[in-house]
């Protein structure tokens, strides 16, 4: 028995920020105290708060250090493992109270959030599957090969009111039904999971397979029994490859315990797993993509109907769920489909994971109930916007979604409510912009990343976008008209209404949804020739304050168009025909002289 | 597209033939195995040239179109090949918002090459990626597995992160 466990996130975020080093640092300190008896280290999965990561938690004081180094390491250990002392300057403040330390759960960042997905992300092992039985695990599967029916899972599911987290939300029960149902011919079946989490900005898929891998290789195997497939496929981008390794280890463990493989739990049933590495193709993302990726071909989405359920994979009936969807399977079966239906709204059940990213202090992912508002999302767990600036908008769903507004700060996310104010919910991406944000050039950031990323294979979609990219950068280089903006919005409907795949038909919505909320801006752009954020370069100018220059040549020496000119002590001017708007000068300007409108 | 033509002569080794001839086998029964065929053979030659495509297609009996058309469809294939440090910096919206673009900016002057391409010396190449995921770094790049977070997008700061490879 260890007395104290040492809990360090293991996951992208504070690896990234050096966490692997502390570990080690750890082991070497604990070593060198003689603690190795009594002190435990877990590498876990992602805690949230990567914002102020390398994170750390000590049970069983709960002690939430953050922004750990390696240099605090023997700190850490000689004084609160040691001496039971807690470290107090590497605490998180938020859980610093008069009367000593406050549970992590009490802070604003968790207080609102429900754990459903993400229960164990953060607490076990994700390397380790005894602690994954620990906390239930494969206890679901148990229960539905040994107690229930296909059917009843199946039942059991749709009763929850499940929906599809990877955007659309299609209810996960239908789907399944269907493929159990439409094909019953006794040949091959097929579960797969779509990892290929390609939306920027969303990283909740990777968190849960890094810090809770087990999980969706048992509601894989769930899924499975409910439609009759012996075979999954785990299709996973490469770029994660912590998560990779950790389904490898969690799948390779499955199979010893025999929870993977032939005859689990002696019901008869058999199942096993493979993982397929996606290339970096965000189209992949979309499912008859993605099932033409698995077979080995250019990842081109095809014609649906036939729909998947009939015709999936290698032309067989095919499930395919999103990461998060499956994390929430096994407690459904646990729990019961009215303890998931408790949650959430009338049509959407249950809790989303939410990225948050951009300008917002509390950058991170966060899990909320079903029809939490944007507002309590944003100012409540996110703590605000950095820097004292103003909230402008929140991006969420990606390149298929849309920009949220201020006046919608309260409405209560969930999926129809979320298309009602032209967004989407999407995979859980929520990006926040403030005043410095250029809604235009948001837009055009979006439609550049598709057209990028559009495979080619249909027209509205490999063109359209090109076209529509071009008269967004018409209007941000100041030679946009009225005409222009008319242009655009017929062309993004053209684009949604002909597109052959979810790609091309949610393209133009970054467009759509800038041009609904922030029209001003694209008209300050066209009629006025400017850039209210100043971000689009070519319509700002830089300019001298003559009270305020007092003519230390600074600016001249450091332009490199040799735009400024002056006498020295004299205001100096900048030549708008010579500037390139590099702003050298205006960093090297002592006395605020300068400044750009 | 236009550019996938390799520059550089093919320079692959028996060894490597026989470590790829070696991953063919092994997904002889797998089906859809080109996939990580593929990966597997820029794990063993960093790259991807035509003449280890044509290996490819050949020992696996695919005709060379499907397999050139998968290794170009993909951007983590390349047919060039990469730095011996390979520089990422993530154009995904968490980072772009944070100014991830003047980053990329000013890593192509100080580099002297722009994206996708590599120095006259070979150490250095620079790419654009999508999110890795590292939101909370934001804005972040990468050097060959190290992660570089929270750039300013001040030029000697970017000079310091790359004098490391020096």
């Amino acid at each position: 028995m260890y007395r104290s466990h040492v809990l360090v996130c293991g996951g992208t975020g504070c690896t990234s920020s050096g966490s692997p080093a502390i570990v080690e640092k750890l082991h070497e300190e604990i070593k060198k105290n003689g603690l190795e008896e009594e002190v435990n280290v877990v590498r876990t999965g992602c805690f949230g708060l990567c914002a102020l990561g390398p994170i750390m938690i000590i049970y069983p004081e709960g002690c939430f250090y953050s922004m750990v180094k390696v240099d605090d390491i023997p700190e850490i250990v000689s004084e609160h493992l040691l001496k039971g002392r807690i470290v107090e300057r590497l605490l998180y403040t938020e859980t610093v109270t008069e009367n000593g330390v406050k549970a992590l759960n009490d802070t604003n960042f968790y207080k609102k959030q429900h754990r459903v997905a993400l229960r164990n992300c953060g607490v076990i092992n994700p390397e380790n599957i005894d602690e994954y039985i620990a906390v239930d695990g494969y206890q679901a599967l148990g229960k539905v090969l040994t107690e229930m029916t296909p059917e009843q899972v199946i039942q059991t599911i749709l009763d929850s009111g499940l929906r599809g987290r990877g955007g659309a939300g299609f209810p996960t029960g239908k789907k399944w039904q269907l493929a159990r149902t439409i094909v019953q011919d006794g040949g091959q079946k097929y579960v797969c999971c779509n990892a290929d989490e390609g939306d920027p900005g969303a990283f909740m898929d990777r968190s849960v397979l890094e810090g809770d891998p087990h999980v969706v290789i048992e509601a894989m195997a769930i899924a499975g029994y409910a439609i009759g497939a012996t075979q999954g496929y785990i299709y996973v981008r490469a770029e994660y490859p912590i998560a990779v390794k950790r389904l490898q280890i969690a799948i390779k463990q499955a199979r010893e315990y025999g929870l993977l493989g032939k005859n689990i739990f002696d019901s008869g049933f058999d199942f096993d797993l493979d993982i397929r590495l996606g290339a970096g193709a965000f189209v992949c993302g979309e499912e008859t993509a993605l099932m033409t990726s698995i077979e080995g071909k250019r990842g081109e989405p095809r014609c649906r109907p036939p729909f998947p359920a009939e015709k999936g994979l290698f032309q067989r009936p095919t499930v395919l769920n999103n990461v998060e969807t499956y994390a929430n399977v096994p407690q459904i079966i646990l729990k019961g489909a009215d303890w998931f239906a408790s949650m959430g709204t009338e049509k959407s059940k249950g809790t989303k994971v939410f990225a948050l990213g951009g300008k917002i202090n509390n950058t991170g992912l966060v899990e909320i109930p079903m029809g939490t508002t944007l507002r309590e999302i944003v100012f409540e767990i996110g703590g605000g916007i950095p820097n004292g600036k103003k909230f402008k908008a929140a991006q969420t769903g990606g390149p298929s979604g849309g920009c949220i507004p201020t006046e919608h700060l309260d409405v209560q996310i969930d999926y129809d409510n979320l298309i009602a104010i032209g967004s989407m919910m999407g995979s859980g991406g929520l990006i926040v912009m403030d005043e410095d944000n250029c809604m235009v050039d948001i837009a055009k950031f979006f439609l550049q990343f598709t057209v990028d990323e559009s495979c080619g294979k249909c027209t509205p979609c490999r063109i359209g976008t090109k076209r529509l990219y071009e008269l967004l950068e018409k209007i941000t280089s100041g030679r946009g008209t009225l005409e222009d903006i008319d242009k655009m919005e017929k062309l993004c409907y053209y684009i949604k209404d002909n597109s052959l795949c979810g790609l091309g038909q949610t393209a133009p919505n970054p467009v759509l949804s800038t041009l609904r909320y922030f029209r001003d801006e694209y008209i300050a752009h066209v009629v006025d020739k400017k850039c209210p954020a100043g971000v689009c370069k070519d319509l700002l100018q830089y300019k001298i304050v003559a009270d305020k220059c007092k003519g230390c040549t600074a600016c001249a020496r450091a332009c490199p168009a040799g735009a400024i000119s002056g006498t020295v002590k004299e205001p100096h001017s900048i030549d708008p025909n010579k500037c390139i708007k590099c702003g050298a000068c205006m960093s090297k300007c002592k006395f605020g002289a300068i400044i750009k409108e | 597209m236009a550019q996938k033509k390799c520059a550089v002569p093919f320079a692959g080794t028996a060894e490597q033939e026989q470590e790829l001839m070696a991953v063919i086998e092994e997904h002889r029964d797998d089906p859809g195995a080109l996939m990580p065929v593929l990966q597997k053979a820029q794990d063993i030659y960093g790259y991807l040239p035509i003449e280890v495509q044509e290996m490819i297609s050949q020992k696996m009996g695919i005709p060379m179109e499907k397999v050139y058309g998968v290794s170009t469809f993909y951007s983590q294939f390349s047919l060039n090949p990469k730095g011996k440090y390979k520089i990422s910096v993530c154009l995904g919206t968490a980072c772009y918002v944070k100014g991830s673009g003047v980053v990329f900016d000013k890593l192509q002057s100080i580099l002297g090459i722009g994206g996708g391409e590599i120095t006259s010396d070979g150490k250095f190449s620079l790419d654009d990626c999508r999110c890795i995921g590292a939101c909370g770094l934001a804005p972040v790049m990468t050097v060959n597995d190290d992660v570089y977070g929270k750039l300013t997008g001040n030029e000697q700061e970017l000079r310091d992160i790359l004098a490391k490879y020096e």
